[in-house]
C-alpha cells in the first residue's frame, strides 16, 4: 500500500492546529489510515488504496482537518477561464482521452517539486494502476504555445528530445533506450499509433503515458506557472485523477485556470456519446450530488441518528449538504465514493469505530459442524488411539519429492509462479509423510504418523483440478512389516464397522508381492470399490529419502470411507 | 574396584537377610550368569557357556558390578587389520596390479581400462597415482609408457593413506572377578528360587501361592512410551469451530484452487486490481491455467455489477470485463471464496443464516521464519436483514474473547468488498500491547445483490489465525508450525483452552 511521509510542522500548519503526539497518532488511525512510524519531525502513513486524494500532504491534512473539526464541510476550489483550448482526436483507441487545465503563481523551490512528482507518482503507480489506466504530465506554461492538441501519430513521425536525454530520438528508440521508455513502453505494445501533446507551434510536448519532452516539459525552481493533463483509456479516470492533482496545488498556493477541452469526433468515443459532451470545461470542481438515505445509515450502522448529526458527521469527512434536495455534495477529489454505502462508511468513522458499542444480535440459527470434516476428527481419534502420531503438511511440494523419490511417473499440476521452490500441488500424501520421516531421522524410533489432507489431480471440475481429501499412514522402526500395517487398518475399518479387503496388486514405490489395493465391500457395490493402498515401501524409495528404516504404509480416500460408512 | 565392596569383605560375608534380598532381586540374565562365572571369566567364553549374546552378558555383568558381587576388567590392545578394500584386495589383487596386468605399451584410454579391469573409476585414478609415484608408468602428453619396476611391500604408512585397505582397531578383552560376596552367591542354586512373571497357569494351578516374585527395582526409569497425539495446530482449530458452533454458525467447506470470478470478481475485487497480480497470488499452471465460467446468469450480474454498477444502484468499476481473466485458476487467497460461493447458493429459506470456515490459504512467498506461503484464516458471514455494524463488532469481540483476548478495539480500514470495513486489533495481556489480527465489514451491496438476488446486510469477516496459534505455542518461527517434528510434537503442550 502506498505511504507518505509528513512533515509535522508543514502537517500542522495545513491543519490549523497542534495535536500532543498521542492523540494525533490516534486520531490519524482513526480516521483510516495506518500510521507506519514517527521519527523525528516526519510522521509516515500508510494511505488505503480507495483514498488516492489523501497522497499528497496538502490532500491529507485537509481530509484530517475536517475529521478533526478544525475545518469541516466541502471545500470550495475556484477556477477562472484561461481562454483557450486542447482539441483531442484522431487518437488510438487504446488511449482516446484527455482532459487539462493550467496553474499558476507556484512558488517551486526544490522541496515544493519534489513535492508534486511524487504525488505525480504515487497517483501513477496506485490510482492509475502503473499508469495502465492513465498518465499525468506537467509543463512550465511559458515554453508552450496554445492552443494545443493531443492526437495520435505513426511511431515513425514522432521524434523529440526525452527527458534528461541530450538528443532528439524516434519514439522506438525512446521506448527501447529511454528508462521511462523501458519500464512502461509495454503499454503501448501492439499499438498502431502513440498518443502526442502537440502546441500551437507545432513542437512534440510528451508522448504519454511514457515521457515529456525536455525542452519543453521539464519543470524547474524557474517554474511558476503549469499547463497539467492526465490522458488515458477511462475518461472518468483521468477526470478524478487531474481533480485530485489541481486541488492538492491549489492547496499549495496556485491558482486553477480551465481550458476548454474539444473532442471534434466526439461519437466515436463511448463516455462522450452525447452531443453535449463535444466540448467540456476542465477542471470541473461541482460536486456530485447523492441522495441521504438517513434509514438506510441508521439501519446499516444500527444507531439512531439524526439527520442533521448525520449531515454534520458527514462534513467532518468534507462533504457538503443542500438541504432542499437531500442531497451530499462529494467532493470532485474524492473518487471513491459509488455507492450509498460508501456515505455509510464515512459517517462511522466521524462518528469514531470506537464509539460503537457491541452487541450480539438475535439471530436463531443452528451451529453445525460440516459432517465429513466431524467424520475425519472421529477418524483422527481412532488413529491416535493406535498410538500414531499426527502430522500436517504443506500442500505444495517439489516435483522431485513427488514423483522422483516415489519412484514413479505421475501427471501432478504445477503452479505458473511460485516464487519458492515448492511449485507443484501434492496428488498423494505418501510423499508428505516420506517427507516427514526423513526430517525425524535424528529422532527416536518407532515413528508411527499419519495425515488427513488435501491431494489435487487433474479431473473434470469447474477449475479442471479435483481435490480430495485422502487419509495416509506410515510405520518406520525396524521390524515393522505388512501385517503391522494390516493390523492398523483392519482396527480402523472395524471401528466404523466397514468391510475390505486387500486385493494384490503392483506399484512402483512398493515392493512387489508387498503390496495391494484396499478394497471397501459395502452395499453400494458387491464386488467392492478400489480406495486406496497398502503395503512395504520399496527400499529405493526409502533410500531416495536418505532413510536407513524400513517403512510400511498405506494411502487412502477417505471421503469414500466416509461415503460408506453413511450406506 | 568398589569401596563398599572391599569394606564388606573385610568385615566378613552377607548376613542371610542381605543375601535373601538380593537375590531376589536378580534378574533372570543376572541368575543365568553368576553361577558360571565359577569356571568362566571372559566375555565372549561367558556369553558362549550361557548361550547369550555378549550385549546380554554385558548387561547381566554391569548389573552384579553394581550389586558388588564382582569387578569388571577391561583391556585395550591396538591391532591392525584388514579394511573393506584390504580383504578385497586379498582375494583379487591390488588394483595397481590388475592396472598393470592389462597395460601393453598401446593406450588404451581411461575408460576401456576401467571397463576391462572391472574397478571403479576412482581406484583408476588412485592407481595412476600410485604408479607414477612408483615410476612404474610415466604419463606423457595423455599416453601411457610403461616400465615394469619390481613392485615392493607396500609399509603400513603407506597404505594407511589409501582407502579402506587397513584399519586400526581396538581389541578389548573382558575378564570378571567374583567378589567374596559374588562367590558366596555363585555356589548358591539360583533357580527356581524366584518367580520373574506371573502367569495366567499359576493363576490357574494355584502355584502362585508358594512363589516367591522376584523383586524389581522400582525407582528405576524406564522406556518412553510414545503415544499418539493430533497435531497441535488441529487442536487449536477445533477448539475455534467449536466456538462458531456453539454461536449457532454452520461450517461451511471447499476447495482450495478457485477461478479468479469466485476468488475476487464475485467479491467485487476490480480486475485490475494489484492483489491480482503474479507476485502476490499463485496461478495455476499445465493444462489448468484456466477454469470453465460460472453460470451465465450470475456471470451476467457479477460483470455487469463491476461494469456499472448493475442492479445495484453503484457506478461500479467502470472497467473493461474480460471473461479471460474471470476464468484465470488460482490457488485462493483468502478463505473468503467459501463465503461468496455460500452466498451464491443460499434461497430466501435458507435465511436468516450464519457459516464459518477455518481453513488455508495460499500467497505467493518464499518461506523463512516470518513468511509461509499458507496461510490459516476463519471467515464467517451473518446474513439477516436487522443485522447491523454493532453487531459485526460484537460477534468478533465474542470470538476472540473466548480465544482468549477480552479487550478489542477496532480501526477503519479498507477492502474491495466490505463497506463498512474493520481492522480488529486485541490486546495482548502479556507483550501489553495491541496485536492485529485481521479484517471484517459488512459486504458491499455490489458483492451481495449479485450473489444473493436482493440487498440485505451481510456480516463478513477473515482474520487470519496463524497469529493466535503461534502466540498460544510460543513458537516464533513460523516454519515450526509445519515442520512435524516428533520430539518437539510429543513434547508441545496440549491446546488446554
Amino acid at each position: 500500500m502506498p505511504t507518505i511521509t509528513l512533515n509535522q510542522k508543514v502537517f500542522e500548519e495545513l491543519v490549523g492546529k497542534k495535536l500532543p503526539l498521542e492523540e494525533l497518532k490516534d486520531r490519524i488511525s482513526m480516521l483510516g489510515t495506518d500510521l507506519e512510524k514517527i521519527e523525528g519531525n516526519e510522521i509516515t502513513v500508510e494511505v488505503f488504496p480507495n483514498r488516492p486524494d489523501m497522497l499528497s500532504e496538502q490532500g491529507f491534512a485537509r481530509a484530517f482537518s475536517s475529521f478533526i473539526s478544525v475545518k469541516t464541510g466541502l471545500r470550495e476550489y475556484k477556477t477562472k477561464p484561461f481562454g483557450s483550448s486542447l482539441t483531442v482526436n484522431n487518437l488510438p483507441k487504446e488511449w482516446p482521452y484527455a482532459v487539462a487545465c493550467v496553474v499558476k503563481g507556484i512558488k517551486f523551490d526544490h522541496e515544493k517539486i519534489k513535492e508534486v512528482i511524487q504525488l505525480q507518482e504515487k497517483l501513477g503507480t496506485t490510482f492509475t494502476r502503473n499508469r495502465k489506466k492513465g498518465g499525468i504530465g506537467l509543463y512550465p506554461l511559458d515554453k508552450i504555445h496554445f492552443p494545443i492538441t493531443f492526437t495520435g501519430k505513426k511511431p515513425e513521425e514522432i521524434k523529440f528530445r526525452p527527458l534528461e536525454f541530450p538528443e532528439p530520438m524516434r519514439a522506438n528508440q525512446i521506448l527501447a533506450q529511454h528508462p521511462k521508455g523501458k519500464e512502461y513502453g509495454k503499454i503501448m505494445e501492439g499499438w498502431e499509433k502513440y498518443p502526442v501533446f502537440i502546441d500551437a507551434k507545432g513542437t512534440i510536448m510528451s508522448m504519454p503515458p511514457i515521457i515529456n519532452s525536455h525542452d519543453v516539459g521539464k519543470i524547474d525552481e524557474t517554474t511558476k506557472d503549469l499547463f497539467v493533463e492526465s490522458t488515458g483509456p477511462d475518461l472518468n479516470t483521468i477526470i478524478k485523477a487531474i481533480n485530485i492533482l489541481t486541488t492538492s496545488l491549489a492547496d499549495m498556493g496556485g491558482e486553477i485556470f480551465s481550458l476548454e477541452i474539444h473532442y471534434p469526433d466526439h461519437e466515436h468515443y463511448p463516455s462522450l456519446r452525447n452531443p453535449a459532451l463535444k466540448k467540456f470545461i476542465c477542471p470541473d470542481f461541482t460536486p456530485e450530488k447523492m441522495k441521504l438515505d438517513k434509514d438506510y445509515i441508521n439501519k446499516r450502522l444500527g444507531l439512531s441518528l439524526t439527520e442533521k448529526e448525520i449531515v454534520d458527521l458527514l462534513k467532518k469527512m468534507g462533504y457538503g449538504y443542500e438541504k432542499e434536495s437531500f442531497s451530499v455534495l462529494i467532493p470532485a477529489y474524492r473518487a471513491d465514493v459509488i455507492h450509498q454505502v460508501d456515505l455509510v462508511e464515512d459517517v462511522a468513522i466521524a462518528y469514531g469505530y470506537e464509539n460503537f458499542t457491541e452487541e450480539i444480535p438475535n439471530v436463531s440459527t443452528i451451529g453445525e459442524e460440516n459432517s465429513f470434516e466431524k467424520f475425519c476428527r472421529k477418524v483422527r481419534e481412532i488413529l491416535i488411539g493406535l498410538e500414531l502420531m499426527e502430522a500436517k503438511n504443506f500442500h505444495l511440494m517439489t516435483a522431485n519429492e513427488l514423483n522422483e523419490n516415489m519412484c514413479k511417473q505421475e501427471d501432478i499440476i504445477p503452479l505458473k509462479n511460485a516464487l519458492g521452490e515448492y511449485n507443484h500441488l501434492r496428488n498423494r500424501l505418501l510423499a508428505s509423510l516420506m517427507k516427514n520421516l526423513k526430517d525425524n531421522k535424528h529422532n527416536e524410533y518407532p515413528q508411527n504418523i499419519f495425515e488427513i489432507g488435501r491431494t489435487f489431480r487433474y479431473g473434470d471440475t469447474e477449475t479442471g483440478v479435483l481435490e480430495r481429501d485422502n487419509l495416509a499412514i506410515v510405520l518406520c522402526h525396524e521390524k515393522t512389516d505388512f501385517t503391522e500395517i494390516k493390523q492398523v487398518l483392519d482396527a480402523l475399518m472395524d471401528s466404523l464397522s466397514l468391510k475390505y479387503k486387500i486385493k494384490e496388486a503392483e506399484r512402483p514405490s512398493f515392493i512387489p508381492g508387498r503390496i495391494g489395493e484396499i478394497v471397501l465391500i459395502d452395499k453400494k457395490d458387491d464386488n467392492g470399490r478400489k480406495i486406496g493402498i497398502i503395503g512395504e515401501l520399496h527400499p529405493q524409495v526409502i533410500v531416495n529419502w536418505n532413510l536407513a528404516v524400513p517403512v510400511v504404509g498405506l494411502e487412502l480416500n477417505i471421503e469414500e470411507v466416509f461415503k460408506a460408512t453413511k450406506l | 574396584m568398589g569401596t563398599t565392596t572391599e569394606k564388606r569383605a573385610s568385615t566378613g560375608g552377607l548376613s542371610a537377610s542381605e543375601t535373601k534380598t538380593i537375590i531376589a532381586k536378580l534378574h533372570p540374565l543376572e541368575r543365568t550368569v553368576l553361577p558360571l562365572l565359577k569356571k568362566v571369566t571372559e566375555l565372549s567364553s561367558i556369553a558362549k557357556a550361557a548361550r547369550l549374546s555378549e550385549i546380554e552378558v554385558m548387561r547381566a555383568l554391569q548389573w552384579l558390578e553394581n550389586k558388588g558381587l564382582l569387578n569388571i576388567n577391561v583391556t585395550t590392545k591396538n591391532i591392525i587389520n584388514l579394511d573393506k578394500n584390504g580383504s578385497l584386495y586379498q582375494q583379487q589383487g591390488l588394483p595397481e596390479r590388475i592396472f598393470l596386468s592389462i597395460l601393453d605399451d598401446q593406450w588404451k584410454g581411461l575408460n576401456v581400462i576401467t571397463k576391462k579391469t572391472k574397478l571403479s573409476r576412482e581406484e583408476v585414478n588412485a592407481c595412476i597415482g600410485v604408479l607414477k609415484k612408483k615410476l612404474a608408468i610415466e604419463t606423457e602428453k595423455g599416453e601411457f609408457l610403461h616400465k615394469l619396476l619390481d613392485t615392493e611391500k607396500y609399509a603400513v604408512e603407506e597404505l594407511k593413506k589409501r582407502k579402506e585397505i587397513i584399519k586400526f582397531e581396538e581389541l578389548k578383552h573382558t575378564e570378571v572377578k567374583l567378589t567374596p560376596e559374588g562367590q558366596e552367591l555363585a555356589e548358591i542354586n539360583l533357580e527356581g528360587e524366584v518367580t520373574n512373571r506371573l502367569t495366567t497357569k499359576m493363576l490357574k494351578d494355584g502355584s502362585w501361592k508358594d512363589a516367591v516374585f522376584r523383586a524389581y527395582d522400582v525407582e528405576i526409569n524406564v522406556p518412553k512410551k510414545t503415544p499418539g497425539k493430533k497435531h497441535f495446530v488441529n487442536q487449536a482449530i477445533e477448539y475455534a469451530k467449536q466456538i462458531w458452533i456453539d454461536m449457532g454458525f454452520k461450517e461451511m467447506t471447499g476447495n482450495m484452487v478457485a477461478t479468479s470470478f469466485w476468488c475476487f470478481d464475485a467479491l467485487f475485487v476490480p480486475q485490475d486490481h494489484p492483489a491480482r497480480e503474479m507476485q502476490d497470488t499463485f496461478f495455476m499452471g499445465g493444462k489448468v491455467e484456466k477454469g470453465k465460467l460460472p453460470d451465465s446468469k450470475i456471470l451476467e450480474k457479477v460483470k455487469r455489477t463491476h461494469e456499472y454498477g448493475g442492479d445495484t444502484g453503484s457506478k461500479g468499476w467502470q472497467n473493461r470485463w474480460s471473461n479471460n481473466i474471470t476464468q484465470t485458476n488460482v490457488l485462493r487467497t483468502h478463505t473468503t471464496v467459501l463465503s461468496a460461493k455460500t452466498l451464491a447458493g443460499l434461497t430466501e429459506k435458507d435465511l436468516p443464516a450464519k457459516f464459518f470456515t477455518l481453513g488455508k490459504n495460499f500467497r505467493n512467498e518464499a518461506v523463512d521464519w516470518k513468511h509461509s506461503f499458507e496461510f490459516n484464516q476463519t471467515d464467517g458471514i451473518v446474513i439477516d436483514e436487522n443485522v447491523n455494524f454493532r453487531h459485526l463488532l460484537g460477534y468478533l469481540k465474542q470470538f476472540f474473547g473466548k480465544m482468549g483476548f477480552p479487550k478489542a478495539r477496532f480501526r477503519p480500514a479498507f477492502f474491495p468488498y466490505t463497506e463498512p470495513s474493520v481492522e480488529i486489533d486485541v490486546y495482548h495481556p502479556e507483550k501489553k500491547e495491541w496485536v492485529e489480527l485481521g479484517g471484517a465489514g459488512i459486504f458491499r451491496p455490489e458483492v451481495v445483490q449479485p450473489l444473493l438476488g436482493k440487498d440485505i446486510p451481510v456480516l463478513a469477516w477473515g482474520p487470519g489465525f496463524d497469529r493466535i496459534i503461534l502466540d498460544y505455542y510460543k513458537i516464533t518461527d513460523i516454519r515450526e508450525l509445519y515442520k512435524n517434528d516428533l520430539k518437539l510434537s510429543r513434547e508441545m503442550k496440549s491446546w488446554l483452552k
